[in-house]
């Protein structure tokens, strides 16, 4: 039985990696599972320098979910090319670095930093929703997306998956306009942009006011856009969105995924990662699946 | 695995002295047992359950419960109020805030429950040693100071211990055990019982005196004993809570401002489920 992908020429052990900001670095949940079992881990995004983030509460549950605007709170790629990468260098597992930035210099300086690392894929996050500059700006308009991403292409050593807003009007387009830019990959999808209110306080729940809505709740949107973007395009994407289950994660790869991501239900399940590898391998076994490629968008 | 963990830990010179304390290395996810519960004031319950993670927990740690309703996904964390080491039991007692607790209200003896701990740093007992302990907790924020009275009791190394109680009204709770380790003194919001006032009121009119604080309450009360121990110069160490999401210091949701840089983002933003609840009052900005 074979479950091994590749994305971008890289090959990953089985298709079941973190989604960005839900595992840390790895050093989190290392207790929990084994890292050596994952396909890839991805880390939290990472700017050129530290990222104070939102003010709180920046988290809210919400029915099947949660809002997030934590704000991209991170150390900046010094901490992480000194601390994390290493740590991560340890496990048998592909390691992707999410970067993020307020500008295309912000971004190009962490790429070009990253350039020498032991890092196997850079993840670019455009889809942020809750930073008020950067980020999901770059990710909204199709011609900025092409921009960013050819300039990050330019100075890219790794290959590149841009991770996509659910927030477009017309995600194949969003992804049309990567792959022309010459993107290897593309991650979809991150949050979808939401709102709490507390009717007894009269009071938005997040101090950001809007946060991104991630867990099970967004599932069926982030299949739909899969299959839309695997229909436009030829790269490989990795599907992400709500998965708490292996048979979710063959849901993903259905729709035309060729690698799936597990975010929020980490923190529900702390050892979901690995029992969505174990649950995929089993799933093949029961339904006869030689090769995990055989299920890569085969609804149709 | 967790060898290199801890090395890690002692590697991070940076650290900082909130974090520097020894780094629990033993969370997992268990299943525990419900061993009783019951109401013990308006909307508070107080419950025990049986779950080694009693062995490994430290007054001032929290542990994340799960809901069995699958719409409210996210562990609720709720500070342990009391071990049992020997039986391998650990009780919480919570007010009824929201769906999930108001689910946890309604099991019974023999029901299961999914946990996550044990969680965050916990109180530093070595701090009180030799020294006039001060314990003060408001409403919801009392029942960590009963197991931290009971170590720091059992352990006898605080010289003295005191412990101030703050509740709204004439419904108290976990009085009585908390005299077994500590002198209580009482205050209520409408005055009912002891002084009418917050802690600090309490503290001001009974005249008593410590040498180190250790707080957990409504964030107005740990501001009004920040500034108080600091402009007293009294060694304070305050509990802190915030809405949180995964409780193992991946998410980055529960973060308080600090003084100085934190030593996981370098940013002053330390999270609440890892370098705390507890911190040394003057490390943090609230």
């Amino acid at each position: 039985m074979n479950t091994k992908i590749k994305i971008a020429g890289i090959e990953l052990k089985n298709p079941v990696m973190t989604a960005s900001g839900t595992f840390g670095s790895g050093m989190e949940y290392a207790g929990f599972v084994d890292l050596n079992k994952l396909g890839a881990v991805v880390t939290k995004g990472v700017a050129n320098i530290p990222w104070e983030g939102n003010p709180t509460p920046r988290v809210a549950e919400v029915y099947g979910g949660m809002l997030n605007a934590i704000g991209l709170q991170n150390p900046g790629v010094d901490v992480l090319l000194e601390r994390d990468i290493p740590f991560l260098k340890q496990f048998d597992t592909r390691i992707i670095v999410n970067v993020c930035g307020k500008t295309v210099e912000d971004y190009l300086e962490v790429v070009e930093k990253l350039g020498d690392a032991a890092v196997d894929l850079l993840e670019i996050n455009v889809s942020c929703p809750n930073v008020k500059e950067g980020a999901i700006a770059f990710g909204q308009k199709a011609d900025c997306l092409y921009d960013i991403t050819s300039a990050i292409k330019k100075k890219a050593k790794q290959p590149v998956i841009m991770k996509l807003s659910p927030n477009v009007t017309d995600i194949a387009e969003m992804a049309k306009a990567a792959e022309a830019a010459g993107a290897d990959a593309l991650s979809m999808i991150n949050t979808i942009t939401g709102m709490k209110i507390d009717i007894y306080k009269r009071k938005f729940v997040l101090a950001n006011k809007t946060g991104g809505l991630s867990g099970p709740a967004v599932k069926p949107v982030a299949v739909r856009m899969v299959y839309q973007a695997s229909k436009a395009v030829k790269i490989p994407i990795i599907g992400m969105g709500g998965i708490a289950s292996a048979e979710d994660a063959v849901e993903f790869m259905m729709a035309g995924a060729s690698a799936v991501a597990v975010g929020a239900m980490n923190f529900v399940n702390p050892c979901l990662t690995v029992e969505i590898a174990e649950g995929i391998e089993k799933y093949m076994k029961q339904y006869k699946i030689e090769d995990i490629r055989d299920m890569i968008g085969c609804v149709d | 695995m967790k060898v290199f963990l801890i090395n890690i830990a002692v590697k991070e010179k940076d650290r900082g002295r909130t974090a520097g304390r020894k780094r629990e290395m033993d969370k997992k996810k268990v299943k525990a047992r419900v061993v009783s519960q019951r109401e013990i004031a308006g909307g508070i319950y107080d419950m025990w359950i049986e779950t080694d993670l009693a062995l490994s927990a430290k007054a001032g740690q929290f542990i994340g419960m799960y809901p069995h309703d699958k719409s409210t996904l996210l562990p609720r964390p709720i500070s342990i109020c009391e071990l049992d080491r020997d039986k391998g039991r650990v009780r919480i007692v919570y007010r009824i805030v929201g769906k999930g607790t108001k689910e946890f209200s309604g099991y019974r003896a023999g029901d299961g429950i999914d946990i996550l701990g044990n969680l965050g740093n916990g109180f530093p007992l070595g701090a009180a040693e030799g020294k006039r302990v001060l314990l003060m907790g408001g409403g919801i924020g009392i029942p960590p100071m009963l197991q931290l009275a009971k170590d720091l009791k059992t352990e006898g190394k605080a010289a003295a211990i005191a412990a101030i109680t703050g509740y709204r009204d004439g419904e108290l709770f976990l009085k009585e055990d908390m005299e077994k380790y500590a002198a209580v003194y009482i205050a209520t919001e409408d005055g009912s019982i002891g002084v009418k006032g917050n802690v600090m009121d309490a503290m001001r009119t009974y005249g008593i005196k410590g040498d180190v604080i250790m707080a957990c309450g409504p964030m107005p009360m740990l501001r009004t004993v920040k500034r108080f121990a600091e402009e007293d110069r009294i060694e304070t160490y305050i509990s802190l809570e915030e809405r949180m999401a995964c409780g193992v210091g991946a998410c980055l949701g529960c973060v308080c401002r600090t003084k100085e840089k934190d030593s996981h983002s370098h940013v002053r933003n330390a999270r609440i489920c890892t370098e705390g609840p507890v911190f040394p009052a003057e490390d943090v900005d609230i």
